[in-house]
């Protein structure tokens, strides 16, 4: 669980990029931090994991506030996946890459086996075990990154930015993967100012604007309200857009979900036809 | 890192940051010179005291600051090995404590006006200035390109730094060895994106024409003002007034300053 209690935070340089911020993430909940570029979430996440320490207020994860331990020791349970692959990849191939991690939290021998294994096969990089990460596609980098977080399999998983150079396809992928995550009782916190993809998923949707939390709610209530999606600027989904449209004649608002939209859709067409 | 944030230019108005930066860098290095030429303490506090009224007018001071707190770490060495040797060297603590501070005084001069040039003096301003000298162009771009993208690898590497320290590595752990070896993780990502910037910043720069004809033209050209002209002044001014006090006059120290008004 992730207490955070009004915490402020400056930059050396004197930005101010956190103005009061208070929320608490409980075990199991999937969550996504929305927001324009520049509006504090990657700040914000960084003090789960205690990359960065609040100026004022506090954060606590599972009871224990984030200035009394290491990161190391927060990382353990708190997995980040950076948003940018190239800024972590250096091993000469995808399975040391992965071990790394595993050795700094010191993990034995034959279970750091088990483990790279098992995380290859999960992101379907099985065949590339022994290739240099930096040949890889931007694609299958971004998906090394994860497997080397999630090969030590922290409870809370932070992901900055997931979907940003990835293709349809395997943003899909992603968001089956992250359901699968979901079951097992992780606590997933996506960072992105994707609305389809996050309209797709149906998570938490936590709104922020130049360092303030501005909504915080589902994502069904929150991506079909035009005047708090205005504040943050963003644009509501497609098929939310089409049913403001709609909505003179009589159809619901908040719809966002592809099979909720047909099923209103395809009632109102049979009504018309019998 | 401190050091650096003294050499970082920000782009603001003033009448320092409009000079023409060939007259600035002259002024910079005539300093240099005088800051060399004497080793007593009277003439390098003036010459300290000298270079405040440009902080200030150009509105730096926080920056300036922060680069002389940067610098303070080998000012300590350079006060303390002075002060040693010249003690060992059988001189009266007085005269010591002098001739250390003296020493100290001298390297912070000098940090103290290059950081004015370059707090003050933009990067494109600085590359015109080189290029209007008919230095090659090709150096003049990877010049201030060089300088232009030390901020930008600095943040990166402190982004790879955070992205590590995630994965549970831990950059004070172990011995000395086992300390560097701990920077492997960092310095491949930081030197694998450099390089692949660079690459990008090429094909870039050849798909809008790099290099297409010898004689580029500039948008804006160098010209002297009147305020060039008064530094330039000054300059001269101030070398004229050093060489003459080196040559002619005798300079007391501040220990006889002291025992004489006693
Ligand atoms: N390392 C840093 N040093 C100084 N300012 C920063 C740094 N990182 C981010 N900022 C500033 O903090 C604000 C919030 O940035 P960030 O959290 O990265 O936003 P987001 O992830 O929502 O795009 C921005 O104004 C940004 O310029
Ligand atoms: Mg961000």
């Amino acid at each position: 669980m992730i207490e955070v209690e009004d915490i402020y935070f400056t930059y050396p340089n004197g930005i101010e990029a956190l103005k009061g911020i208070s929320l608490t993430i409980k075990n199991g909940e999937f969550v996504a931090i929305m927001g324009q570029n520049g509006a504090g979430k990657t700040t914000l996440v960084k003090h789960f994991n205690g990359l960065l320490k609040p100026t004022k207020g506090k954060v606590l994860v599972d009871g224990v506030e984030t200035t009394k331990v290491s990161v190391a020791t927060l990382a353990r349970k708190v997995g980040f996946v950076f948003q940018n692959p190239d800024h972590q990849l250096f091993s000469e191939t995808v399975e040391d890459e992965i071990t790394f991690a595993l050795k700094n939290f010191g993990f034995k021998e034959t279970v750091i086996k088990k483990r790279v294994s098992w995380a290859l096969n999960l992101l379907g990089l099985t065949q590339y075990r022994k290739t240099s990460p930096f040949m890889l596609s931007g694609g299958e980098r971004k998906r090394v990154a994860l497997a080397s977080v999630l090969a030590w399999d922290p409870k809370i998983l932070i992901l900055d930015e997931p979907t940003i150079g990835q293709d349809y396809q395997q943003k899909e992928k992603l968001r089956q993967f992250i359901l699968q995550l979901k079951a097992q009782r992780k606590t997933i916190i996506i960072v992105t100012h994707d609305v389809e993809f996050v309209a797709e998923c149906n998570p938490r949707v936590i709104l922020m604007r130049e360092g303030k939390i501005v909504a915080d709610g589902e994502a069904s209530k929150i991506l079909t309200t035009p005047e708090v999606l205005n504040q943050a600027f963003i644009v509501p989904p497609q098929i939310a857009q089409i049913f403001f449209q709609l909505s003179d004649l009589g159809f619901p608002r908040d719809i966002i979900d592809i099979y909720e939209a047909r099923e209103i859709l395809l009632k109102a067409i049979r009504r018309k036809t019998m | 890192m401190s050091v650096f944030d003294g050499l970082k230019f920000r782009r603001v108005y003033s009448p320092i940051h409009n000079l023409d930066p060939r007259i600035k860098f002259i002024y910079v290095c005539a300093i240099f010179v005088i800051a060399i030429m004497f080793g007593e303490l009277l003439p390098l506090v003036v010459l300290f005291l000298i270079q405040i009224p440009f902080v200030l007018l150009a509105g730096v001071k926080r920056e300036w600051i922060r680069s002389m707190r940067g610098a303070a770490f080998l000012a300590t060495i350079i006060f303390l090995t002075n002060f040693v040797f010249a003690y060992l060297g059988a001189r009266g603590i007085g005269q010591s404590l002098e001739n250390a501070v003296a020493m100290t005084l001298r390297f912070i001069v000098l940090i103290e006006s290059f950081s004015i040039f370059f707090l003050t003096t933009s990067p494109d301003h600085l590359g015109l200035a080189l290029e209007q000298t008919h230095v090659p162009y090709e150096f003049t771009f990877a010049f201030t390109t060089a300088v232009r993208f030390v901020p930008v690898l600095a943040e990166e590497a402190q982004t790879i730094m955070d992205a590590q320290k995630a994965r549970g590595l831990e950059l004070e752990r172990g011995n000395f060895l086992k300390r560097i070896r701990n920077y492997i993780p960092i310095l491949i990502p930081l030197i694998v994106s450099a390089i692949r910037r660079s690459l990008e910043l090429a094909e870039a720069m050849e798909s809008r024409a790099w290099g297409a004809t010898k004689k580029r033209t500039n948008l804006y050209v160098l010209k002297m003002h009147k305020g060039d002209f008064i530094l330039a002044a000054m300059t001269i001014g101030i070398l004229a007034v050093a060489i003459y006090i080196r040559l002619y006059l005798p300079i007391p120290s501040i220990n006889q300053l002291l025992t004489g008004i006693n």
